[in-house]
């Protein structure tokens, strides 16, 4: 079976929790004519943390940066869940499984192919990806997620 | 030794009674002579003759660098100009300098003053005394110029500048005093280093430093690096120049030389004289200038008075070393605070940025202290927890300086004001 990288880059920027700054940041991607994957925001009472899959991760960096954010790029890992109820359940049981902390989450429904696409943050990535691998569960490449 | 036994070594009443006498003359001497004055004390609805007891002070106005600077050049003078044998002046680098303009009395008391402050760091007439300090309008080098030559000691008037002619002159005439700002002092022992020359050969064995704002570490640096004793010397041109206090040999404090120059403390916010013992603002008054008495002026530097008898013998009231200035000072929960604390705080935490802003607040009784700090890639994480372990660290550092818990808010990069000169490092919101 050919070997396929199964990490995914996510970025992660600093929001002020000041009107219009998840904005700001929107707009420069989307000037810059680059795609949201996906997209979640952890919100404490006084910061936000915007997290996004990108298809051009390193532009996105390099543009945000530009533009006085501040900006960090970090491996995830995709999974592609049937998107109906129990689906998320085999992944979690794999994990747990194999003692793997999982950060976080966040997952976005692709209409094209009936699945939920849910990103997983876990520390030890490379633990992570060998127990989905062994609970059989089918995880999605870069290119796999941009082509969505 | 002591150089005026009678002068430095006086009775608690002896001294009020002098400084009451001495006061009630100066302050007649300004209303009758210094026009500036006589109309503020007329706006006040003051007359020389209401200063029956040394409190009366508190009646008196308050001068401050602005005003000295508006009298630019010479409208502080008390005496005709003929009478003026020389002039000095501030650097002048907050705006146009003040004038401080000196008759021959003055310089005699110069002389005194700073005789008094060689003494305390054990000078005698046999020492060869090299000043470091620059000669010009600047009063560093010819105040300690004039008090060399009242003890009687050999004057080497190298002024500041050309290091390694310094260290050659050290080494050929064997000096044994040295007079400078502590940076240069400390510049002075880096050069000897390089040059491979060792110190502790050197005769030298005492250290006047003063002219900016040093720490006890300093101390320790030119005390170690130097193989001298390092004492204090303070003063500020619109008083006299330096020799308004001098830190003997018990190093915990500077003697003020109140016979000529009388020292109150207040709180910078409601200008209300502190009881002694308590941190504030210096306000001093000429007691004894004939050129140009400077009533009640405001020093901006932060300090306390401590009496009672020094181990030195001496019992002039002492002054804590200059910690700070009031334009900086806050006062939070009561526990006084420089910006200059927080900053050191920050530096000493990877990947914070030298750029802060400090918020302070009243939200119900308590004063709640806010720092603000820029966010940077070596702060920031894609993780909630991170990011909060990472204010949490701050705020720890910045209690383990000040004493005092804050907030520590993260703010996009460069969003917080930039210096220019002096930046807005303080929002005081608490209106009082
Ligand atoms: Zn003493």
């Amino acid at each position: 079976m050919e070997e396929k990288e199964m990490k995914l880059k996510q970025i992660s920027i600093f929001l002020e929790n000041k009107k219009g700054r998840l904005w700001k940041a929107l707009n420069i991607l989307s000037n810059a004519k680059i795609n949201i994957r996906a997209l979640s925001i952890a919100d404490t009472s006084e910061f936000g943390i915007l997290r996004m899959i990108v298809p051009k991760p390193a532009e996105a960096k390099k543009i945000l940066e530009e533009n006085d954010f501040v900006v960090k790029v970090n491996d995830v890992i995709a999974v592609g869940v049937s998107d109906k109820p129990g689906g998320l359940d085999s992944m979690l049981t794999a994990l747990n499984k194999a003692d793997i902390n999982v950060e976080y989450i966040y997952a976005f429904v692709e209409k094209k192919c009936e699945k939920a696409i849910v990103v997983v943050r876990i520390e030890d990535i490379e633990g992570g990806i060998k127990a989905l691998e062994e609970g059989g569960i089918t995880m999605l490449s870069p290119e796999e997620v941009y082509s969505l | 030794m002591i150089w005026n036994e009678e002068a430095e070594c006086m009775s608690a009443e002896e001294i009020k009674e002098l400084q009451l006498q001495r006061l009630q003359t100066v302050v007649k001497r300004a209303y009758e002579n210094v026009p500036y004055y006589k109309k503020r004390f007329n706006e006040l609805n003051i007359k020389p003759e209401n200063i029956e007891t040394l409190e009366d002070i508190e009646k008196l106005p308050f001068t401050t660098k602005t005003d000295l600077r508006a009298a630019y050049p010479f409208g502080m003078f008390a005496v005709p100009i003929d009478e003026i044998v020389e002039v000095h002046t501030t650097s002048g680098t907050t705006g146009k300098p003040t004038v401080s303009g000196y008759t021959r009395g003055d310089l005699d008391l110069w002389g005194e003053v700073i005789a008094r402050a060689l003494t305390m760091l054990g000078a005698h007439k046999k020492d060869k005394i090299q000043n470091s300090y620059g000669y010009g309008l600047f009063t560093g080098g010819l105040g300690i110029h004039y008090g060399a030559q009242k003890i009687g000691a050999t004057m080497i008037p190298i002024s500041a500048g050309n290091t390694r002619r310094q260290l050659e002159i050290m080494q050929d005439f064997g000096t044994d005093i040295i007079s400078c700002t502590p940076s240069y002092g400390l510049y002075i022992a880096e050069v000897a280093a390089n040059e491979g020359i060792d110190t502790e050969k050197l005769k030298l064995r005492g250290g006047c430093f003063g002219a900016e704002m040093w720490t006890e570490e300093m101390r320790g640096e030119l005390e170690k690096r130097l193989h001298i004793s390092a004492q204090n010397i303070y003063g500020l041109t619109e008083i006299i120049g330096p020799g308004v206090a001098m830190e003997c040999e018990a190093k915990n404090g500077l003697h003020i030389f109140e016979d000529h120059f009388y020292p109150e403390i207040i709180d910078p916010k409601t200008l209300k004289t502190l009881p002694e013992g308590e941190t504030g603002e210096l306000v001093l008054t000429t007691l004894t200038r004939e050129g140009m008495p400077v009533i009640r002026f405001r020093t901006k530097d932060i300090t306390a008075l401590r009496r009672g008898k020094c181990s030195c013998g001496r019992t002039q009231v002492k002054m804590d070393r200059i910690t700070g200035r009031s334009d900086d000072m806050l006062k939070v929960r009561g526990v006084i605070v420089f910006p200059s604390q927080i900053e050191k705080a920050l530096l000493k935490i990877e990947g914070v940025e030298p750029h802060y802003q400090i918020i302070v607040t009243r939200p119900k009784q308590l004063d709640e202290l806010e720092v603000k700090v820029e966010a940077s890639p070596a702060l920031f994480s894609d993780e909630v927890r991170h990011v909060e372990d990472v204010k949490k660290n701050i705020a720890d550092v910045i209690h383990s300086e000040i004493g005092l818990r804050v907030n520590v808010s993260l703010v996009e990069p460069k969003s917080l004001p930039r210096s220019e000169g002096k930046a807005v490092r303080v929002i005081d919101k608490r209106n009082i």
